[in-house]
């Protein structure tokens, strides 16, 4: 059952590249030499295994029947993933809620194991993200928290899990435009706001501000070398949205003119801080010092129990950074590719619990994992 | 700090928008302390005593009374009174102001005296926090949300007898308005107080300093009658507010109304309240005649046998007498220090407390000889204690278990904090206990009830401390990383085991052992982790400025975390935390679930304990300092050894508990999710 023979398209081992970055690599595409290649092996990977990214309500039976070959969450995930609006977490949701309707397991037990099995696999597909495992630690809480494990009857409690299963990834996949509604109504008419990353909730809450006739200048930063600003300004200018862009450094010097901050997040930790790409803590830092307010948009299956107490303490998430020219010999670079904005510079986070304070989400995380 | 502090501006009018989007003239703080189900009758007073601008005669009310500062005795006397029955702070604020006409006669009066009364209040509600917790466990909580009921009903009542209250009404104003003359005294007036309402019961205030048995007895009354006032009190806002209804006068006509009332109080004054406060009690007995039941049980626990309630006199006179000398002003509020006199007392009245159980006997003297020392420590051996007194525990003939077993542990309780004052996580254990003798089955046998009792605090020993301390190690070891430099403050059992996991872990760090006077309890600390192989650098609270610099992470033990999220714990560890705060060095708090409290402390002065100012005044092998020699023969020498301090949550980074890594703001999370069932079972 467990998926090690499959391509591991973590390449971690081959570039020094963390999965995390190849993920927002896809999902942004973010268009450097790294990215073609890693676009290219995926294609030939894909080309391998054609037959098995099918429907998914197929695949479960189907496939573990038919093909004599396990059902996999990574091959399952993956398909989720290849989804374009689809997050990372929210795939593996919905590889865990295959997995749970394809298992064979003929006992609760059986079945709990075999998921917990599932789940970790996939968490170890990228250790670095941390939505990916906050989702699927969730997903585990979620369904398994329930009386239906006390069933007699086995079928209906593994239809009850399967029931809870796929609402929760209904309510993941709603996430984004619960968030949307709610966080609209803090863009006010004639309110600058400044960006910072390619978030897809975010650029959700601001089609919504736009499609409200609501009217708002947006700065977006460059974001190197990802150069997300880029491609978040173009979104936004087709949406007839007034934007500018700045470069990453010139955000200290626009931030008189601006009324609010607006970022995404990888991951929301217990103390209500954010992880997120490289260069939110320092525009957090910046906002806080022009009492200017920060607002986080992020989904609830981001809210992961870590609790870093500084910023060397997590894991880092090497990405490849292009300087254009040669490096000198002997030049260090950091390669890390985000960074923790702790809770006291954030100042209200949009999720699809509700519009929370930082300091809620180590409430809603206690009461996930009592 | 600021940094910390700032961002919550920004966020903070959101918030309250949320919170109290109605009307936000009266400051939150107190809204928030009316309780949200009493009647509009009984809101109206409430608010009346916390925000001015409601009934015209209120007004000018407390115009006088904000003329006069408020002394700051009575602030943390009020404090500490309303930490047990939070719900009636706002009121019981106002009965000092009402009462401070009687205190005119009790000014005269010598310090020692009033300070010993103190005391004998102290021993039922001020000693610590935690006792006045568990020694009206039963009633104590019920009392603040049962208390609203009682206020609203008495409201209704008076309001049904418009003459009376309204006589009343203008006692109280009176009241009010006399400590508006003098702002000076008022620290003592309000300090007198306890003993004034005593007064009215006819005892002389030189008779409390020796005959301690009648203090006792006061003491009960005090308490009723306290409460009594503030119902009769009560009453006549209802009143007031009916006439203020009616009236609708200015300001100029209620300030004419007023001095009237002020012309005719002396005369009025005493007998009204008193027959006010005699209606109210009998009143509140026909109630609640259970909840009395149990007051009694709780108090009379309290109240030895004659003998030794004599003895305890002798005690207290000794203290009176030690507290003759000079005691810091801020904190007469505390019991004071007296360990050496009660050492020799008590060890000389061995075979005569015959009703304290040897082995509870035996832990008292360690706390009080400071042999055992260390919140887990204390807590353990008192469970220990009790599990043998339980043991050789049999019921009296004609008595449930539950009760007479109840007033045994309280009877063992009030020795224990004779001995030394309770912290917070042994009132916690007490609860617990108290709880579990309550719901004992009264079906089963004795034997069996015992042998449920000795496993349950098995049980909470066991889960609460031992268990919990390996789940905290285990958090708290992957927030050290190699190459860290850790500084430790105190010597807290926990952090000790986390820094000697993380080294049998083999992780590579550096340990700064910070220590301070009077205390040195870094040295043992140090020498077990010495002889562990870990390395070490030793030095004083004096230098952390310095050493900071190096530091990268700040573990700290705390005696006990408040619900908003303040850590209550050893002297200097708000200093240090503050420090590192300053250096941006993350300070970890490692505490057990069950030190926490529900309780909100906002600074060290309210609740606290203190220690041998003799001990602060010399310096150990160096006899040549003896600068400080016979202190207390000097009037305006005043030393201050104080045990613990508050460390605001600002200064905070993490709260290591077994339920996890918490921000400090999720204490009262803690609190919701494991509450009453987990927590204090």
């Amino acid at each position: 059952m467990e998926p090690n023979n499959l391509p591991n398209p973590n390449p971690s081992t081959d570039h020094g590249i963390s999965a995390y970055y190849q993920t927002r690599a896809e999902h942004h595409a973010v268009v450097t030499s790294d990215w073609l290649a890693q676009a290219q092996a995926a294609v030939t990977r894909n080309a391998a295994v054609p037959e098995v990214l099918p429907k998914i309500a197929a695949t479960g039976g189907s496939r573990a029947a038919g093909s004599g070959k396990a059902f996999s969450v990574i091959d399952e995930f993956n398909y989720w993933r290849k989804k374009p609006d689809l997050a990372e977490a929210v795939a593996a949701i919905m590889a865990l809620a295959a997995f749970i309707r394809s298992s064979e397991a003929t006992t609760m037990m059986e079945l709990e194991i075999e998921l917990k099995k599932a789940s970790d696999t996939l968490k170890s597909w990228d250790t670095t993200s941390i939505s990916l495992s906050a989702g699927c630690d969730l997903f585990m809480r979620y369904v398994t928290r329930t009386s239906a494990l006390e069933y007699e009857d086995f079928n209906a409690a593994k239809l009850r899990l399967i029931e809870r299963g796929e609402k929760f990834g209904e309510i993941s996949l709603k996430a984004r435009r619960t968030i949307a509604m709610l966080g609209q109504d803090f863009v006010f008419d004639g309110s600058t706001i400044l960006v910072h990353g390619y978030s897809r909730v975010v650029l959700e809450v601001l089609k919504l501000a736009a499609s409200n006739r609501k009217m708002f200048r947006v700065l977006c930063t460059e974001g190197r070398p990802d150069r997300t600003g880029l491609r978040f300004s173009n979104e936004l200018a087709q949406l007839g949205v007034p934007v500018k862009l700045l470069i990453d450094s010139a955000v200290a010097y626009t931030m008189d003119e601006v009324d609010m901050v607006f970022v995404g997040a990888d991951g929301v930790v217990e103390s209500g801080g954010i992880i997120n790409m490289m260069g939110t803590y320092q525009i957090a830092l910046v906002a806080h010092c022009m009492n200017k307010p920060v607002y986080v948009a992020a989904e609830s299956y981001k809210f992961a129990r870590l609790y870093p107490l500084d910023q060397k303490d997590l894991a880092p998430a090497i990405r490849p950074i292009e300087f254009g020219v040669p490096i000198p010999s002997g030049v260090e670079v950091e390669r890390n590719a985000r960074d923790y904005t702790p809770p006291q510079y954030l100042t209200l986070l949009f999720t699809d619990l509700g519009v929370l304070t930082p300091s809620v989400v180590s409430d809603e995380l206690i009461q996930l994992y009592l | 700090m600021d940094s910390r502090r700032l961002p919550r501006a920004v966020i903070d009018p959101k918030v309250r928008q949320v919170g109290f989007f109605t009307s936000c003239d009266p400051p939150p703080a107190r809204s928030l302390s009316v309780p949200a189900d009493t009647g509009a009758s009984a809101i109206v007073p409430t608010d009346m005593s916390s925000s001015p601008p409601l009934t015209d005669i209120y007004i000018t009310n407390n115009s006088f009374s904000s003329v006069r500062i408020p002394p700051p005795r009575q602030v943390s006397a009020e404090g500490l009174h309303s930490l047990g029955r939070a719900a009636g702070s706002t009121t019981s604020v106002f009965a000092h102001d009402v009462l401070s006409p009687h205190c005119w006669e009790g000014i005269q009066m010598p310090i020692g005296s009033y300070n010993s009364s103190e005391f004998m209040q102290g021993k039922s509600s001020m000693l610590s926090p935690s006792s006045s917790r568990f020694d009206d466990i039963d009633f104590s909580e019920e009392e603040a949300t049962s208390a609203c009921l009682i206020r609203t009903g008495s409201g209704k009542e008076a309001a049904a007898f418009p003459r009376s209250s309204g006589e009343v009404m203008m006692a109280i104003k009176s009241g009010a308005n006399a400590p508006a003359k003098s702002a000076l005294k008022t620290a003592s007036v309000v300090k007198a107080l306890p003993e004034v309402t005593e007064k009215d019961g006819g005892t002389s205030i030189e008779k409390q300093n020796e005959g301690i048995g009648a203090a006792r007895s006061k003491q009960k009354t005090t308490k009723a009658e306290r409460r009594a006032i503030q119902e009769v009190q009560r009453a006549a806002k209802a009143a007031a507010k009916d006439a203020g209804k009616g009236a609708k006068s200015t300001f100029a006509s209620s300030g004419g109304a007023l001095a009237v009332a002020k012309q005719a109080k002396s005369a009025i004054l005493p007998s009204q309240t008193k027959y006010g406060s005699s209606v109210a009690s009998e009143r509140r007995v026909d109630r609640n005649p259970d909840k009395d039941g149990k007051k009694d049980v709780s108090q009379s626990s309290m109240q030895f046998d004659d003998k030794s309630r004599v003895e305890k006199a002798k005690r207290r006179a000794a203290v009176g007498h030690f507290e003759a000398r000079n005691s810091v002003e801020l904190f007469r509020h505390l019991p004071q220090y007296e360990h050496g006199p009660q050492l020799q007392y008590l060890e000389s009245k061995f075979f005569h407390l015959d009703h304290i159980h040897p082995s509870v006997y035996k832990v008292g003297l360690q706390y009080l000889t400071g042999s055992t020392s260390g919140g887990n420590a204390r807590c353990k051996e008192m469970l220990l204690a009790f599990q043998e007194a339980v043991m050789d525990y049999s019921t009296p003939p004609e008595k449930t278990p539950a009760r007479d077993l109840t007033s045994k542990i309280s009877s063992y309780v009030s020795f224990l904090i004779a001995c030394r004052p309770l912290s917070i996580s042994m009132g916690n254990a007490i609860r617990f206990l108290k709880n579990r003798i309550a719901k004992l089955d009264h079906n089963i046998s004795e034997s069996e009830a015992k042998s449920n009792l000795l496993s349950d605090i098995d049980r909470f020993i066991n889960e609460k401390i031992i268990v919990a301390d390996k789940v905290i190690v285990h958090h708290a070891v992957t927030k050290i990383r190699d190459g860290d430099v850790l500084l430790i403050y105190g010597h807290s059992t926990v952090v000790e085991m986390i820094l000697l996991q993380a080294h049998e872990l083999g992780k590579q760090f550096r340990i700064v052992v910070v220590d301070s006077r009077p205390k040195l309890e870094g040295k043992a600390l140090l020498r077990k982790l010495v002889m562990k192989g870990l390395s070490c650098t030793y030095t004083h609270l004096n230098a952390i400025s310095y050493i900071m610099h190096e530091v990268t992470r700040v573990f700290l033990g705390a005696s006990s975390i408040l619900s908003n999220g303040t850590i209550y714990s050893r002297v200097g560890t708000a200093c240090v935390a503050m420090v590192s705060h300053t250096f941006r060095v993350p300070v970890l708090i490692c505490c057990e679930a069950y030190k926490f409290n529900e309780r909100v402390l906002l600074d060290s002065i309210c609740s606290n304990e203190l220690g041998d100012p003799d001990v602060i005044s010399k310096v150990h092998g160096r006899d040549g300092l003896n600068d400080l020699e016979n202190w207390s023969d000097h009037e305006n020498l005043q030393l201050l050894n104080l045990f613990y301090d508050a460390t605001p949550s600002d200064y905070v980074s993490m709260i290591v508990t077994e339920h996890g890594m918490i921000p400090p703001t999720s204490v009262p999370v803690i609190f919701r999710e494991y509450g009453r069932d987990q927590l204090f079972f």
